[in-house]
């Protein structure tokens, strides 16, 4: 990966601190609160699916951690959510660094509209990075880390509109790998895909878990049991039950979790 | 249209009794006929003045300096002064236009003082354009000193246009979708440079089309010109000098009696050359509405 990769250090020592850590953490909009003293813990490059159903907080948690829910009017916090031990609401946090860290893939494809090779190079761009080499480079490692290099190399500045929606989901995720993120973040990233194109993205998600720490969220405990990893579900902003989908799905600890699981509600 | 009264002529068989029928038969001729009446005032207007203009509109026309007050000759120089005018108009009112814009959907939440700049605006649109004529005249004429000039004209012009464009750049930047928003900032972008590279662009036809229109309101404009930009007729070499855009050339050929038939043929090019502005105003529109329909 070259120069896209995680450039921060791990040390023997910070291994134990999770990568993203939920302390006791609440979160409101106005009066309405949506997620109830989360406690929850990421380890580095790992891979964490946050299950449940919808307005039970996944997005919520997505948008607190790279705080893009500033932009919404009237929310507030209690308790602390840490990156890197550091908690992301501390007064010196500079917002567009904490972005670039902690990127983000939304629910629908959004192919900025411009061509595929400007999209990738937007966030360099933004950083500052103006010479064509570099972001030549950047472009493809993101384009090929994504899986799309192959199918796009010949036609970069074609419009990023003209992709399938599955491509334009992949060029997402390329555009966000571009800045050099340690944590990706996915919110329902397949949910106008077919299922082709689904799974081409959860195999991707479980090879970037060995490079970043993914954090994916879905209402879908069969999309959940597929990509594996660790699983947390929430219910009403509140974190029900988190365990490694080989267990949580075949023995749940909680009534709630079993109902969810087997289609009792959701 | 035609699906409307569908609609109504539909509803009225429903119903019960026959009366209720009636009217609205009466109501969707009467719909018709406002529509039909709409279109043929235009056609009339365009068709007049082309049938008695059209024909002057040879190249010795439009390319020549105007003789004996404009009673022989062409009209070369206000064909430029329209232009220049327009032009120069343009390249003050579109920045400041696109700039308050951006500021009132992209740096201020809803609040007395947007609404109190979207009032002001508004209100600008209201004023006749005799007044813009005569505070143009007292304040960039007389009281700065730029004496009737390309640039006393311009600088009034650009206020009347001001509202337009304010509006239809607003309205722009506001159907940008949210979510182009929301990816840049989540990719680490600032609000400028979200505003500049993703919701500008993206809300450049829009705006564009807002500019044409507004383009084409003030080449037509007469009251606000004759008072600021003045009536001479020799070509203008520097915006500091006076010139006779075609509208102030048509309506003193007109109003002196100079030459009637030189006012139609001034009056066909001026036409003509609105609705070509506004002819790319739609163009551009329509482009960028396909494109889009094949977009998100």
């Amino acid at each position: 990966m070259g120069g896209i990769k995680p450039d921060h250090e791990v040390d023997a020592g910070a291994r134990r601190i999770p990568k993203v850590w939920a302390k006791d953490f609440s979160f409101f909009y106005g009066k309405n609160q949506a997620l109830r003293s989360l406690d929850l813990e990421v380890p580095e490059r790992s891979l964490l699916t946050i299950m449940g159903p919808t307005g039970s907080g996944k997005t919520t948690f997505l948008k607190a951690l790279n705080r893009l829910s500033d932009r919404v009017p009237g929310t507030s916090h209690t308790g602390s959510l840490l990156l890197d031990g550091k908690d992301v609401y501390d007064k010196d946090v500079d917002v567009a660094e904490l972005r670039r860290r902690v990127g983000m893939v939304f629910a629908l494809p959004v192919p900025l509209p411009m061509s595929i090779y400007d999209n990738v190079a937007f966030g360099p761009r933004k950083r500052g990075i103006t010479s064509r080499k570099r972001l030549d480079e950047i472009v493809e490692e993101a384009l090929v880390s994504a899986a799309l290099w192959d199918e796009v190399k010949d036609r970069l500045d074609s419009p990023a509109q003209n992709l399938s929606g599955g491509q334009q989901q992949r060029l997402s995720l390329a555009r966000v790998l571009a800045v050099g993120p340690e944590v990706i973040l996915l919110d329902e990233p397949t949910s106008g895909l077919d299922p082709i194109s689904t799974l081409k993205i959860e195999e991707l998600l479980r090879v970037l878990s060995e490079r970043y720490t993914v954090i994916l969220v879905t209402h879908n405990p069969i999309q959940a049991a597929r990509v594996q990893g660790e699983v947390a579900f929430f219910y009403m902003g509140e974190l029900v039950e988190k365990g490694p989908a080989a267990s949580l799905f075949v023995r749940p600890r909680e009534k709630r979790t079993e109902d969810y699981i087997t289609g009792k509600f959701g | 249209m035609a699906r409307d009264a569908g609609r109504g002529e539909s509803h009225g068989r429903g119903a019960p009794g026959r009366p209720k029928k009636r009217s609205g038969v009466l109501g969707v001729a009467l719909v018709r006929a406002s529509a039909a009446l709409a279109v043929a005032i235009l056609v009339f207007i365009v068709g007049y003045i082309m049938l008695r203009g059209a024909r002057l509109m040879t190249p010795r026309f439009l390319f020549g300096s105007p003789e004996k007050m404009g009673r022989e000759g062409g009209i070369f120089p206000s064909i430029v002064g329209t232009v220049v005018l327009t032009l120069s108009s343009v390249a003050v009112a579109a920045p400041l236009g696109i700039g308050t814009a951006i500021f009132l959907t992209e740096y201020t939440r809803e609040g007395l003082f947007s609404r109190i700049v979207r009032f002001g605006t508004e209100s600008l649109a209201g004023i006749p354009s005799i007044i813009f004529g005569l505070f143009g005249f007292l304040f960039f004429v007389i009281r700065l000193g730029m004496g009737w000039s390309i640039l006393s004209g311009s600088l009034t012009l650009a206020a009347m246009m001001l509202p337009t464009i304010v509006r239809t750049s607003e309205e722009a930047l506001r159907s940008v979708p949210d979510i182009y928003k929301e990816t840049a900032y989540a990719l680490g972008a600032s609000r400028w440079q979200t505003v500049t590279s993703v919701v500008l662009p993206a809300a450049m036809p829009g705006i564009i089309t807002g500019v044409i229109l507004a383009m084409g309101r003030a080449i037509g404009e007469t009251a606000a010109v004759i008072f600021t930009a003045g009536s001479s007729l020799r070509l203008p070499k520097s915006i500091f000098d006076s010139v006779r855009t075609l509208p102030v050339h048509f309506y003193i050929l007109a109003r002196e009696g100079i030459s009637f038939e030189n006012a139609y043929g001034t009056a066909a090019v001026l036409i003509t050359a609105v609705l070509l502005v506004n002819l790319a105003a739609y163009y551009v529109l329509y482009r960028v509405s396909k494109r889009r329909a094949g977009g998100i």
